[in-house]
């Protein structure tokens, strides 16, 4: 119930709003990735790169000290140990492969923080493919140790100019690139947006997070299932995955959060569960932010990778159906939270990944309550923003 | 009959010119639409400017960021409509992108346009299901033409199911790409424009994206009923303003 359905559907969220041009891509990339994924072929050389490359399984750490400041059972799932340093790169290899069994030879790739783009320009060169990834002018000035990486890596950084020049507009760069080079072409989306079957297809490449959770609360815990999952969302790839094998288990609560920017009403913000309303972005019915007239609206949030102004269709769901508790951090929380981390448990998490330990700032656990939280990535490519921000010079 | 099937009816080939509303200045519209309709336009295709306009390239997209900075929006479209059928009388086309007619409300659009005498949609992003499952019904209620796209890419089987569900025009996409980046048409496009003709479709087709010149339209229309110019056309009105407008409408059939 909290799964796509066939058409990508999620409730009344998801399906593929794209214009003919596209048609062909995504039809194709819609008949063919669910037996593409459940080939023994594909599982096995998938389940293999996440292991000898990647380093998974990724560690879930019994944070002690963050528990005793905060009175709860806090685990750490270290995504941010992952090569490349953030859980995306889960997908990114999972979409390689796919591309492959499609017969493609180029790829492109939008990025916010840059963990996407550098996640993608590192399989293109694990797998000798043309890699073109579009990052929103801004972002590329806030997030120049990873436009460094990935042209380290051989991929093609191109600047999208139009709109806010952020994650959304780095989008729209990426899919008229699609639209232009339909035949040799794939379009690794890095998070759980866009046409039906985007969003499941990058969840399901994600749920591996979920899959180790549980066999590693297990070990430590004695029980598979935690009181509480905890995540980040922008688009709401980490938190899929985080989440995903306990959608149908009612005793874990989910917990989203959200970039609140300056603060949820100071018209500089990035909450969209509680600014948004239904509509059609990048081809995906679900929240986003926009005017009365259905013009998409421009956020804010101190990390690139949360400055989106949509979400998920599966978190649009979860949201409306009351699945999961929604909350929203600021600016200020997240990087207080990112400090707080670093200083407890000597782990500089990204700036996305702050503000799911913000969480403590807005909810009060239960001492025996154990909460997992997913570290999505690591914090090397914020080190100036933290400089800057905390006065570190 | 809606005007759309009368002209598609008559004889010779078809020009049509799409334009984004609000641009260059905010209140230009009517007086373009009446200047092309003047200078022998045969349809005109009147642009509901959006944020994030996916399909569009550089130009359109430049165009639609300002007409909204303009202030152009969906109400203030209608508004500057209301009394276009008392000067104008060739068909008329919305096209934009289907989130904002989704929040003004599908039936409240579809009844406005209606009043107005607007005579069909054009949302690229409005998919053949999501129509039939969903909005044909109320788009036909108020007698509108849906008008859907093809592509090079768009299989045979498709065209066909497409070719089923319109009544009005298939709008061929010239070429792989968004509008306004390719010009000039290569063997490719000549053999895709052959193919289609070859296909007997029941509703006639009309070439978009890649058409600028008198040239170009004439090549688009060897087979099919008529061609739409777009970027070229904004480019015209960013140079010179909505002064030669007729100028720049003769050339292209002459
Ligand atoms: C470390 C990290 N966490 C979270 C995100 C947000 O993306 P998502 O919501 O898809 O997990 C990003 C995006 O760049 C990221 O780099």
């Amino acid at each position: 119930m909290y799964h796509a359905d066939e058409k990508g559907y999620y409730g009344e969220f998801g399906g593929a709003f794209i214009p003919e041009m596209l048609y062909p891509n995504v039809e194709e990339l819609r008949q063919k990735y669910l037996d593409v994924m459940y080939e023994e072929s594909f599982k096995k050389e998938f389940n293999q790169l996440l292991k000898d490359y990647v380093g998974r399984p990724s560690p879930l750490y019994f944070a002690k000290r963050l528990s005793e400041k905060h009175g709860c059972k806090i685990y750490l799932k270290r995504e941010d140990l992952n090569h490349t340093g953030a859980h995306k790169v889960n997908n990114t290899i999972g979409q390689i492969l796919m591309a492959q069994k499609l017969g493609k030879t180029r790829i492109i790739a939008e990025t916010g923080a840059g963990q996407h783009g550098v996640a993608t320009a590192t399989v293109c060169a694990l797998m000798g493919m043309e890699c073109i990834v579009y990052m929103g002018e801004i972002d590329i000035a806030r997030q120049a140790p990873n436009v460094a990486r990935m042209k380290m890596l051989g991929a093609k950084v191109r600047p999208a100019f139009s709109g806010s020049r952020t994650l959304k507009d780095a989008t729209n760069e990426a899919i008229r690139d699609w639209i232009n080079n339909p035949v040799d072409t794939h379009y690794i989306i890095g998070s759980a947006i866009g046409p039906h079957p985007y969003p499941d297809m990058v969840t399901r490449f994600q749920s591996v997070i979920s899959e180790e959770i549980k066999w590693q609360l297990k070990e430590k815990e004695g029980r598979e299932n935690p009181d509480y999952v905890v995540a980040c969302i922008g688009g709401g790839s980490n938190a899929a995955g985080t989440y995903y094998h306990f959608l149908d288990e009612p005793e874990v609560g989910i917990i989203a959060v959200e970039a609140a920017g300056k603060g949820v009403e100071t018209g500089e913000s990035a909450a969209t569960s509680a600014l948004g309303k239904v509509g059609i972005i990048h081809g995906c019915k679900t929240m986003l932010m926009q005017t009365a007239d259905g013009q998409i609206t421009e956020p804010y949030s101190i990390s690139a990778g949360l400055d989106y102004p949509g979400v998920g269709p599966m978190h649009s769901h979860l949201h409306k159906s009351g699945r999961a508790e929604f909350y929203s951090a600021t600016d200020d929380e997240a990087m207080t939270a990112g400090l707080e981390l670093s200083q407890l448990e000597g782990i500089i998490p990204a700036i996305e990944t702050g503000h799911a330990f913000a969480i403590f700032d807005h909810k009060k656990f239960k001492p025996d309550d154990v909460v997992v939280i997913s570290l999505s990535g690591r914090g090397d490519k914020d080190l100036n923003t933290y400089i800057d921000y905390f006065g570190l010079k | 009959m809606n005007r759309i099937n009368e002209k598609l009816n008559s004889q010779g080939k078809l020009l049509s010119i799409y334009f984004t509303a609000g641009y260059p200045a905010l209140n230009d519209t009517v007086k373009i639409i009446q200047d092309l309709e003047k200078n022998g336009v045969d349809m005109i295709e009147i642009g509901l400017p959006f944020s994030d306009p996916l399909a569009d390239g550089p130009t359109i997209q430049d165009s639609s960021t300002a007409a909204l900075k303009n202030g152009m929006t969906t109400e203030k479209l209608f508004e500057q409509l209301k009394d276009i059928r008392k000067s104008v009388s060739i068909p008329l086309i919305v096209m934009g992108y289907f989130n904002p007619m989704l929040q003004y409300g599908v039936e409240a659009f579809c009844k406005k346009c209606h009043e107005i005498g607007i005579d069909g949609i054009i949302m690229p992003d409005l998919p053949l299901d999501v129509y039939e499952d969903n909005y044909k019904a109320t788009i036909e209620k108020y007698g509108l033409v849906n008008v859907f796209l093809i592509t090079p890419q768009t299989s045979d089987e498709r065209i066909r199911q497409i070719d089923t569900a319109s009544n009005g025009f298939i709008y061929m996409v010239s070429s792989a790409s968004v509008t306004g980046s390719k010009s000039g048409f290569g063997n490719v496009q000549t053999k895709y424009f052959e193919r289609i003709a070859h296909m007997n479709l029941k509703n006639p087709q009309i070439v978009g994206f890649g058409i600028k010149d008198s040239e170009t339209f004439q090549q688009a229309t060897k087979n099919a009923k008529g061609a739409i110019i777009g970027s070229a056309f904004i480019k015209h009105l960013t140079t010179n303003g909505v002064a030669g407008i007729g100028s720049f409408a003769k050339s292209i059939k002459s």
